[in-house]
């Protein structure tokens, strides 16, 4: 009793919240739908929505983002989690992890540029393979160079809720699970991963649905040999001009990005208290 | 938490501190009294010497804000919300401007330089009379080559793209107009063509260049092809220049069958508040040796004729950028398509980036 | 052992020189006697030279920079005091919908987010520049805020607050005494996440600002047709020098003071 008392003096706290919600989320996505149903001309239609499902360009280009934002999300999550891991073992864990984001401060553009300067066939990389005798590569535009980028810059958007979770981690299960015999692997795969596995959610979570709409890369780094539906979001609202048809896709994102969620988030331990009280 | 309050108070200190610095520095160049002409213009797209002469002359102070396309900076006009004096669209966006009534006519009586342009780039179809616009900078579309991996001279015509030759070596700008446009001369078309078979058949064709292409880029492409990552390139004159000057293995083609001609010209839109400002501001820009200045600075053609002769020689005879009376009679302007147009070049387009 | 342990410090190392691998490269060219970032020309202070003379781009940066703090502070005010909200939804059908809900502005992409904007502050007669700016800002940082919040109230679990009501703490000394010491790691990432944002954005901030005030990123986009020049490069790398200061030199600050009250309350006890 006392404690639903005090659950509902809280809601005070939700207020700017849901204010925020209510101003910056609901009323543009009412304004989204709205949009996606005019076609250019501003007659009302469904003919944005019968193209997307029947046109074979933007059902390709659908199947195109899921796979390159999957696999930025895979190539961002293998790096990112030994890193957390690692960080958290170090002598000043806080600070290392401030580094990992600063470079994120830096503008996205000048970065991309640098990358071109560092991958071109007279670039650092390059040197580097020759010096080991590999020999010059063609880098730029090619899908490892784009994932590549693509995972810098969402590694520390991955980090840190990987980090959260590591540093929470109770070393005495570890210990345990090591006194009981586990070897290193099983120990990780049956105790550190699961119990780390809500941070890894949210850096998933962080990183995919972001890495479905990207377009600047594909273009900078890619060099438009991946096209994904941000190129043709991107396209729909700055050169056609087709709002209408721009709005469509946000709109099939979002619904998307929903269905992840509603697979990802159904957190196993959340009921337990609102009922049983 | 009291670690926490006093970091915000600390934080809001700094942010007021802040606020302080950037109000002086605005104050201190005179941006927030009431001489002022706002300027929406592409980033970098004028010598700022020429702002400080231009506050020196007439007491106004420019402020800068910039965009950097023409349709998103038609979305921000058409909006309304700001108070910008001038802009500087290029042909076919003033043509778009001017049908949604988005620009001023220009008051002649208050102009008195109009006459040291070159005839040539006045009274065009996208602005008849000059009605709305005063020129600034024009330029063309064309192929860029390095003569490291091309024979000199050996590129003259778009077919030659084509060549088995140049497989996986050529570089295109990220523009559906100019791309499907680039096709359509080559097919001996109208760069303005409004029937969709002969779209069509320019996208088959781009289908068919699509082994020689290496990447579909933009901005960056300077970057690229100074740093030889690509053989050729197709860009714009202005971009060509900037590549030219960092590369000194590189030449600009404009064929001769035809190819696209731009502008970008100053308009007043509607949103423009500050009238004597800004006929100080067209009329000082219409002085040969200030627009001569500008061109020497951002490095693109001047339409200002007078503006021309004072420019170095070797600028001013270049025919890479300043081409002869019969290579101009050749290039086409773009006009304003419907929507609709537009929209059926960018669906063509965008299956030629999927093909690739 | 230590072999292991040389090991695990090598992957370290080689994840932190691909993440300043570009940053270096940018403050290199910034030396660079040339115009542009392609080959390297030669020793020259003068991008910098140039830099201090151009009131314009660094009234920019200083507009940048309190816009990101501000807009930081907001949202992580607000986003945390979210968090705590969904935290207290125990319906998992009202939760998931809030969720999806802050997700929205993370999935969207920026233009739709910018656009929507400009026509919501349009519509609402707010006049573009600093306030519709900040605004925006505020609202997409919220979402990130909440996802580096969330997880953090939801380990602390109820026990530990059931235990401080116990004791008899009312809700302020349960936020500031339990929570919020609890979830500052969390507090902490949300804000300099939010921050990230908003240096990053270029989309949003052209749709909606306006009157003569703008941000580094738009000015830095808005000059690629022109080709960047290496003033930029200078102010980037100064302004990441002074955050690498600032970062250190409040960690250390903040490490030695806590070690210094830690070691004085040992001698008290």
């Amino acid at each position: 009793m006392q404690r639903k008392q005090k659950l509902t003096r809280n809601t005070a706290y939700f207020v700017p919240y849901t204010l925020w919600i209510v101003l910056f989320v609901i009323a543009p996505v009412i304004l989204l739908i709205y949009q996606s149903f005019f076609n250019i001309d501003g007659q009302f239609t469904l003919g944005n929505y019968q193209t997307y499902f029947t046109s074979s360009t933007y059902l390709m280009m659908t199947v195109n983002s899921v796979w390159y934002a999957f696999l930025i999300t895979l190539a961002t999550l293998l790096i990112s989690y030994p890193t957390a891991y690692l960080l958290n073992e170090t002598k000043h864990p806080q600070l290392w992890l401030l580094l990992i984001i600063m470079p994120t401060w830096i503008n996205l553009l000048l970065k991309a540029y640098a990358f071109i300067g560092i991958f071109s066939q007279v670039g650092i990389a390059n040197q580097f393979l020759s010096f080991i005798g590999i020999g010059p590569k063609q880098l730029l535009f090619t899908n490892f160079s784009f994932i590549f980028v693509a995972a810098y810059i969402q590694i520390p958007f991955m980090v840190l809720p990987i980090y959260n979770a590591v540093s929470e981690l109770n070393p005495s299960y570890v210990n345990a699970s090591r006194d009981l015999g586990a070897t290193p692997w099983q120990t990780f795969s049956r105790v550190i991963f699961p119990l780390t596995l809500p941070g890894v959610k949210a850096g998933i979570q962080a990183v995919f649905i972001p890495s479905l709409s990207l377009f600047m890369l594909t273009r900078l780094i890619g060099g438009n040999k991946v096209i994904t539906l941000g190129t043709a979001i991107e396209e729909h609202f700055l050169t056609t001009m087709n709002w209408g048809m721009g709005s469509t896709i946000g709109v099939v994102l979002i619904i998307a990005m929903v269905i992840i969620m509603w697979l990802t988030g159904g957190s196993k331990r959340r009921p337990r208290k609102g009922l049983t009280k | 938490m009291k670690k926490l309050i006093s970091a915000i108070i600390g934080l809001l200190a700094v942010c007021a501190l802040l606020a302080f610095g950037a109000h002086n520095l605005q104050a201190s160049s005179g941006s927030n009294g009431s001489k002022i002409l706002n300027l929406y213009t592409w980033g970098d797209y004028i010598d700022p010497s020429l702002l400080t002469k231009f506050q020196k002359q007439t007491g106004y102070h420019v402020n800068v804000e910039t965009f950097d396309s023409n349709e998103a900076m038609f979305t921000k006009i058409k909006q309304g919300g700001t108070s910008y004096d001038l802009t500087v669209p290029s042909d076919y966006m003033i043509e778009k401007m001017k049908a949604a009534k988005l620009l001023l006519p220009l008051d002649k009586k208050r102009l008195t330089g109009m006459q040291n342009y070159d005839p040539r780039f006045m009274n065009l179809a996208f602005d008849r009379h000059n009605k709305y616009s005063v020129p600034y900078f024009w330029g063309t579309l064309g192929i860029i080559y390095n003569d490291k991996f091309v024979q000199p001279g050996s590129i003259q015509h778009w077919n030659q793209l084509w060549q088995k030759k140049y497989r996986n070596q050529i570089m295109l700008i990220d523009s559906a107009r100019d791309v499907m446009g680039f096709a359509l001369a080559s097919n001996g078309q109208s760069m303005n063509t409004t029937n969709p078979a002969t779209l069509l058949a320019a996208r088959n064709k781009l289908n068919k260049l699509s082994p020689n292409v290496k990447a579909v880029v933009a901005d960056e492409i300077k970057m690229y092809m100074i740093q030889n990552e690509a053989a050729i390139a197709v860009d714009w004159s202005g971009e060509a220049a900037e590549m030219l000057a960092g590369n000194s293995h590189l030449h600009y083609v404009v064929p001769t069958e035809g190819s696209n001609l731009w502008f970008d010209n100053l308009v007043i839109p509607k949103t423009a508040k500050h009238f004597k400002a800004i006929y100080a501001f067209l009329n000082f820009m219409s002085e040969p040796q200030n627009a001569a200045k500008n061109a020497e600075y951002i490095g693109y053609a001047t339409p200002n004729q007078k503006a021309k002769t004072l420019l170095p020689k070797a600028i001013r005879n270049d025919r890479q950028f300043y081409p002869d009376n019969r290579t101009i009679s050749h290039l086409q302007i773009y006009q304003d398509l419907s929507p609709e147009l537009v929209g059926l070049y960018n669906d063509r387009y965008l299956e030629f980036k999927m093909h690739h | 052992m230590t072999r292991k342990f040389k090991w695990r410090h090598l992957y370290l190392w080689l994840v932190f020189i691909v993440l300043y691998a570009p940053i270096i490269f940018l403050v290199v060219y910034s030396f660079s006697a040339g115009t542009t970032m392609n080959n390297f020309h030669g020793f020259t202070w003068s991008h910098y030279q140039d830099l201090f003379a151009d009131s314009r781009l660094i009234a920019i940066f200083l507009d940048t920079l309190l816009i990101a703090l501000l807009s930081s502070v907001l949202a992580t005010t607000i986003g945390t005091l979210g968090a705590l909200g969904i935290n207290n939804t125990t319906r998992p059908v009202a939760r998931n919908t809030i969720l999806s809900l802050n997700n929205i502005l993370m999935v969207s992409p920026d233009v739709i987010i910018g656009a929507s904007f400009l026509i919501f502050f349009t519509a609402l007669k707010i006049p573009l520049g600093f306030g519709s700016v900040l605004l925006s800002h505020i609202a997409f940082s919220i979402p990130i805020v909440v996802l580096m919040v969330l997880p953090k109230i939801q380990e602390m679990g109820t026990s530990l607050l059931d235990a401080a009501s116990d004791l008899g703490a009312n809700n302020w000394q349960l936020l500031s005494q339990v929570i919020v010491p609890y979830i500052m790691p969390g507090i902490f990432s949300g804000f300099f996440m939010a921050l990230t944002y908003s240096l990053d954005d270029f989309a949003v901030t052209f749709f909606v600002t306006g009157n003569g005030f703008t941000t580094l990123s738009v000015e830095i986009y808005s000059r690629a047709r022109q080709g960047i020049n290496l003033e930029i490069n200078a102010l980037s790398g100064l302004m990441f020098l002074l955050a690498l200061i600032l970062v250190i030199g409040y960690y250390f600050i903040n490490q030695y003071s806590s070690r210094h009250r830690a070691a004085a309350r040992g001698r008290r006890s």
